[in-house]
């Protein structure tokens, strides 16, 4: 039962202004600025454009500066500002093989077309601190080679398919229209491309735990890095009044692919079997555990036990949402005083019947007869 | 259109000059674009998530229509790449504007190539020490 | 853009213009019978009435394929929706979110839209029917959910047939066809939760 209560209007209106307050912090450190943040905490704007499902850097920036910081709830503004904004169409598919490369790397092929090119990575780093980053850290000059890196790289998983070694990856018969789960309600056994949008504005720490589970056995896979690449690739966009693509500039993608041990049947001989990941920004550890996890909720395409959560569809795509999760969880805060009301009265009552039998049984009982049973 | 939707406003601004009389046949909208991927890049198109997208469609006194959609918020530089849009049109090419246009696009791929040049200089050079049999 | 230098402008303020016309839309559904005005100051391209006009650059996009009547999808009506709203120009009425309908004209039916189904009856068009005046016809006599007792309306133009229509489309409730009346700057509900009983 819900009953309306009114009062605290005066409390909520005072706790603006001290959260603007803890906000601010202290008034003698100068007031941090959106593009500092956009441009110096480039890899927290990119988890809250993947998880508020919204690329736009400079309003990534200005989350993270109004929720201080807080990640889950920088991504719930940016979903809410979203719904407020008209779609103009979906863009014509992205071209990650047309992707101009800031980074690339592959575990199962030391010399592949285009080469292994680290780029900006905090891999072989030390995880020692760098302490005169306490003070301005000055500014960085990177070396340049001679030449640029080739113009486009063939995907890894490609390379494998050439040889028929790699499960195939096509467009289904007349290259559908993805599902779109901001807009249909979800119903299971879920398609792949809902299982892939979920997890792209998913939990980025759930999505990886779920990846680790399939790891250390979870999962029943063994997977390889075929690739993560980073880097830059054009939106392109079919205006209905003017019929043919727009270019609408280029958006930081990550993608990975991961390479998994083979299944065959009857019909197909052995091949590997692939997982996909791909996200906004730079966000390597999601796009990996996207993949894992994509590979594992295949587990039904291919007639394989679906024992473990990450084999589970309903359970990752449910789950996946942090908006929504932290939305339900942190509903509790809010008050259920009636609803406790009630369930204060039900224990009472029922203590309350309790005692009165134990009295009725006691005064009615003989001294030879056995105890009853625990209730 | 590409080389204006990744051109700041400012450098639209300086290579309109003043603003010539329009229509407002679309006023600027910042609006969304969903994103589209495909599974393993080349399978099953998916939802990866939306993009902030800006547009505006203007017409010049002589009828000209000027389109610009490019990514982001920013509506006034959705007016201006309208309007230098339709201006293009109007204009042979070789034009000092659309030279303008050019050099901007030179100074896009450019600034690309450096970019690449930079990832090429963490490009890893293997190098097989010799074992022993 | 050949045909383009032809197409009028849209809203000049989109926010302000589209939630007024939304407004009137949900009060012309909600309290089915009564007249709202639907005025923004736009220029209609041909074929269709400044509410008709208003109500798709409200209602539609690229999202909600639209049905109109041959001569109007190939002439400047289309093109302008498909400007302005992105919506694309269906030619079966059963796949049409919205339509708009001659109400002298005998087809499409009603029922030749699409319906609904029993898990999303809220799947269904949304018939825009174009009349000759909304007043002045023979009365019509509206109950249902929205209007205390009953409501009269008057329009005119209406094919024969169309209250039976209208009756059958309301059996199929929670299925069927939303309706709205349009002229001029002029709007009236017809919701599939309305009976319908001609007054004589």
């Amino acid at each position: 039962m819900y009953v309306a209560v009114k009062g605290g209007e005066a409390a909520i209106l005072a706790t603006h202004d001290l959260v603007a307050e803890a906000r601010r912090g202290d008034p003698a450190v100068p007031e941090i600025s959106v593009a500092q943040i956009r441009e110096q905490q480039a890899l927290a704007c990119a988890r809250v454009m993947n998880e508020g499902s919204l690329y736009d850097q400079d309003l990534a920036a200005l989350a993270l500066k109004q929720s201080q910081g807080d990640v889950i709830e920088a991504a719930f503004l940016m979903r809410a500002y979203r719904t407020t904004l008209p779609r103009f169409g979906s863009s014509e598919p992205l071209d990650t093989a047309a992707m101009a490369i800031r980074r690339r790397v592959s575990a199962t092929y030391k010399d592949l077309p285009g080469g292994q090119v680290l780029g900006p990575t905090y891999d072989y780093t030390h995880r020692l601190f760098d302490f005169a980053l306490m003070d301005e850290g000055g500014e960085a000059a990177p070396r340049s080679a001679p030449t640029p890196l080739d113009a486009t790289m063939p995907r890894v998983p490609d390379i494998l398919g050439a040889e028929g070694l790699m499960e195939a990856e096509e467009p289904p018969e007349g290259d559908p229209r993805p599902f779109d789960l901001t807009r249909d309600p979800v119903s299971f056994p879920a398609d792949r491309d809902v299982r892939l949008q979920s997890m792209a504005r998913g939990d980025e720490g759930f999505l990886l735990g779920l990846g680790y589970s399939v790891q250390r056995g979870f999962g029943g896979t063994h997977p390889f890095v075929g690739e993560v690449r980073v880097g830059e690739v054009a939106v392109e966009f079919v205006p209905e009044e003017l019929g043919f693509a727009v270019d609408l500039g280029d958006v930081t993608l990550t993608e990975c692919q991961m390479v998994n041990q083979f299944q065959g049947s009857k019909e197909v001989p052995p091949q590997f079997t692939r997982g996909y990941g791909l996200v906004f920004g730079h966000s390597e550890r999601k796009a990996m555990s996207m993949s894992l996890v994509d590979r594992a909720l295949k587990a039904r395409d291919f007639g394989e036990a679906t024992n473990y959560p990450a084999q589970q569809d309903e359970f990752v795509l449910y789950h996946a949402d942090n908006v929504e999760a932290a939305g339900f969880v942190e509903h509790l805060k809010l008050p259920h005083y009636v609803d406790f009301q009630g369930e204060l009265e039900l224990i009472r009552r029922i203590r309350r019947e309790r005692e009165e039998r134990l009295a009725r049984e006691q005064g009615a009982k003989e001294p030879d007869t056995m105890p009853e049973a625990a209730e | 259109m590409a080389t204006l939707a990744r051109a700041s406003r400012s450098e639209i601004e300086t290579l309109l000059g003043d603003p010539p009389d329009h229509d407002l046949l679309k006023a600027p909208e910042t609006g969304t674009v969903m994103v589209e991927g495909r599974a393993g890049g080349a399978g099953r198109r998916f939802n990866l998530g939306e993009a902030t997208v800006t547009r505006c469609v203007v017409r010049l006194s002589n009828g000209r229509m000027g389109f610009s959609y490019a990514l982001g918020r920013d509506g006034r530089k959705a007016r201006l790449a309208a309007l230098l849009d339709a201006r293009l049109q109007d204009e042979a090419e070789g034009s000092d504007l659309h030279q303008g246009v050019a050099t901007l696009a030179a100074q896009q791929t450019s600034a690309r190539d450096l970019a690449s040049r930079k990832a090429a200089a963490t490009k890893v050079d293997f190098f097989t020490l010799v074992r022993g049999s | 853009m050949s045909a383009g230098t032809m197409i009028a402008p849209g809203f000049s303020h989109p926010v302000f213009q589209s939630q007024a016309a939304f407004r009137a839309l949900l009060a012309a559904l909600s309290e089915p019978g009564t007249l709202q005005n639907v005025a923004s100051e736009i220029t209609p391209p041909e074929g269709l009435t400044t509410a008709t006009a208003t109500a798709l650059l409200t209602l539609a996009d690229y999202e909600t394929p639209v049905w109109l009547p041959e001569a109007l999808r190939n002439g400047p009506a289309g093109a302008w929706l498909r400007f302005h709203c992105g919506a694309s120009l269906v030619e079966s009425p059963a796949e049409a979110a919205f339509a708009v309908i001659d109400g002298t004209v005998y087809e499409p039916k009603l029922s030749a839209f699409n319906l609904g189904t029993d898990q999303f009856p809220d799947r269904s068009t949304t018939v825009i029917v174009q009349v000759t005046a909304l007043k002045g016809g023979s009365a019509l006599a509206l109950s249902g959910p929205g209007i205390l007792g009953s409501r009269n309306i008057t329009p005119q133009s209406l094919r024969p047939g169309f209250i039976d229509e209208l009756r059958e489309n309301g059996a199929l409730y929670p299925l069927g066809v939303d309706v709205l009346l349009a002229h001029g700057e002029g709007l009236i509900g017809l919701p599939r939760s309305t009976q319908i009983e001609e007054v004589r």
